[in-house]
């Protein structure tokens, strides 16, 4: 077959034709894969909550969005099972540091996962299993709300504070805890105002 | 015969990185391990099996100077399909490789064989090119993700093979990469002889 | 303040080619001579600049109108056609300029800086340091980086002009010693990780 010669309204046929069918094909798919994107964002919502509060079955009641000191957005996921608070801490290695983590109803963190990080591969990311339970910086069962962390939370032993840091990612370690700390904030301000929990009032921000 | 003379083609004699050193950004970018640079040759892959199809039915119908934005279009609406796809069926994948998804567009690999072959040779060979072009470019990153995963961590496709303690952590890290493909094109051009 | 952070930390800690890897083919394609270089940097700078301009109030339009998977092919369209009118305007407004970047400016169109940080910025995930993304922090953060970018390739085409006089071993001749080269650079650039931190903390932000 001989190709189209270069005219003009050869040249705007056909490069119109293309977009629009291009254009048309991918509403089509757009349409087809909306549905699936939504279920794997709500299935990797509900699968982050049942880890941190260590259950499989936790029903989201009520999802409350608010900012915490700087601007950040918080969100607060309370479950049937406990709370699930959504936090970001600015200042990673390498940017942001989104964490989720769960408290019981005294306000102890019962689990944490690690949403979206920047951090260094390899080293960073180690902050995933380094606060679980067992591991060397075990923040489970901690509760940022006891008097011996109501100066400024939970906080690497470097700084003071009782968690070990990632080796040689102390950077990462501070990010991680003053989002974990974040967390607790919004955790502790929401239930004070609901009067349901116990726990402790005397929060410093 | 002339069709594995094609998919040989790709694969060895112009593999994409380390003889026609195309494509470097995904190459360096997603290789921090074997899996990440697999899954980033095998998108590519798919992308450019459509591309030099759809490139090479539809050559005769475009007029030679809108040639490269009608290819363009092309390429970028199946990059985003691709995208869309993997955002439903792969999250993670898609987690993974993040920005370097929609830079498939910018892949020179891709227009370069929609110019090179598929805009010359008929459909049933431009498939081919693209299958032999795009399994090139998977195994040399998936080399290149397995060299770095090994050094680095003591691990391959996720199975430990020596102690993290040991692992050059370096190789994981940006340097390694550059490093890493330094001596990885090295050495394939010495024992394949290109 | 903050928009120093953004400027340095562009520039020197997450260096678009050491610890971003974009930009790569230009890196290695146009780096044997420092005259080269500095013509494209200045290329890319001014293509990048006005590209994340266009790019962001497209991307505007585009959640205007729930389009944003049309996202990729308006970006690179856009881009294709705005550096083939720069080419033009170029050619008639200042041919010194045009004979000076003119060489470069087709190769820009594939350099896949130009589309990545234009997808950062529409999608606000650069690292703003702690402002509310705008166009002006856009526009910062792609200046900043295509500095960035030129110091890059200006530095490591002055080391491969010395390289080239070097005795190199045959089997690393060419591409492997000059990505070696690249390695050790990008190592010397990670000794600015978390700098940025530690500037924050000079200028109050943290």
């Amino acid at each position: 077959m001989k190709k189209l010669p270069s005219t003009l309204p050869n040249m705007l046929c056909v490069l119109t034709l293309i977009s629009v069918i291009a254009a048309g094909a991918l509403a089509y798919v757009n349409t087809i894969t909306q549905g699936p994107i939504e279920e794997n964002k709500a299935r990797t919502l509900t699968e982050g909550i049942n880890t941190v509060l260590g259950v499989s079955d936790a029903q989201v009641q009520n999802t409350t969005e608010a900012e915490d000191a700087n601007g950040n957005p918080v969100i607060l996921y309370a479950t049937d099972k406990g709370v699930a608070v959504q936090a970001i801490d600015p200042n990673g290695f390498g940017g942001k540091l989104k964490v989720l983590v769960g408290f019981d109803d005294a306000g102890a963190i019962k689990g944490y996962t690690v949403l979206e990080h920047a951090e260094t591969p390899g080293l960073g990311a180690k902050a995933n299993f380094w606060f679980q339970k067992g591991e060397k910086g075990d923040i489970i069962g901690k509760n940022p709300g006891d008097a011996k962390y109501a100066n400024s939370g939970l906080t690497v032993s470097k700084d003071g504070g009782d968690v070990d840091a990632i080796t040689a990612s102390t950077i990462t370690s501070r990010a991680f805890l003053r989002a974990v700390n974040v967390a607790f904030h919004a955790y502790a301000g929401a239930s004070a105002t609901d009067g349901q929990t116990g726990a402790s009032p005397q929060i410093h921000n | 015969m002339k069709y594995i003379k094609i998919l040989w083609n790709g694969i060895l004699k112009e593999n994409p990185t380390f003889v026609l050193l195309l494509g470097m950004c995904p190459t360096l970018g997603t290789t921090s391990s074997a899996i990440n640079g697999m899954s980033m040759g095998l998108a590519t892959m798919a992308v450019l099996i459509f591309s030099n199809l759809i490139i090479s039915c539809i050559k005769s119908l475009v007029p030679d100077m809108v040639r490269i934005p009608s290819y363009i279009v092309v390429i970028a609406s199946l990059v985003t399909a691709l995208q869309m796809f993997m955002q439903a069926f792969t999250p993670e994948v898609y987690k993974t490789l993040g920005l370097f998804i929609p830079l498939i567009v910018v892949n020179c690999i891709i227009l370069g064989r929609a110019e090179a072959f598929a805009a010359k040779r008929g459909p049933v060979e431009s498939i081919f090119d693209g299958i032999g072009i795009g399994l090139g470019f998977t195994i040399a990153l998936t080399l290149l993700g397995g060299i770095r995963e090994l050094l680095g961590t003591g691990k391959l496709f996720d199975v430990t093979i020596y102690s993290e303690n040991y692992g050059m952590l370096l190789f994981v890290l940006a340097p390694g990469a550059f490093i890493a493909l330094g001596y990885l094109i090295a050495i394939v051009k010495k024992t394949a002889k290109i | 303040m903050a928009y120093l952070l953004i400027f340095f930390s562009a520039i020197f800690v997450n260096n678009i080619v050491f610890s971003q890897f974009l930009g790569i083919c230009p890196f290695l394609g146009v780096s044997k001579k420092v005259d080269t270089a500095l013509g494209m940097s200045a290329a890319v700078a001014f293509v990048l600049t006005i590209a994340t301009i266009v790019t962001y109030l497209i991307q505007i339009l585009l959640v205007k109108y729930q389009l944003e998977y049309l996202q990729t092919i308006a970006f690179i369209l856009v881009i294709a056609a705005l550096v083939q009118m720069v080419e033009i305007i170029l050619k008639k407004v200042s041919p010194a300029l045009y004979q000076a970047l003119g060489v470069f400016l087709p190769l820009i169109t594939t350099n896949c800086a130009i589309l990545g940080v234009a997808i950062l910025v529409a999608q606000n995930t650069y690292n703003a340091q702690g402002l509310e993304p705008n166009l002006l922090t856009g526009v910062v953060f792609a200046v900043s980086t295509a500095l960035g970018f030129g110091l890059a390739l200006t530095i490591f085409a002055a080391i491969r002009e010395q390289l080239a006089m070097m005795d190199v071993p045959k089997g690393m001749q060419g591409m492997p010693i000059a990505l070696v080269v690249a390695g050790l650079l990008a190592m010397a650039f990670m000794g600015f990780g978390g700098v940025d931190n530690g500037l924050a903390k000079v200028f109050g932000l943290l």
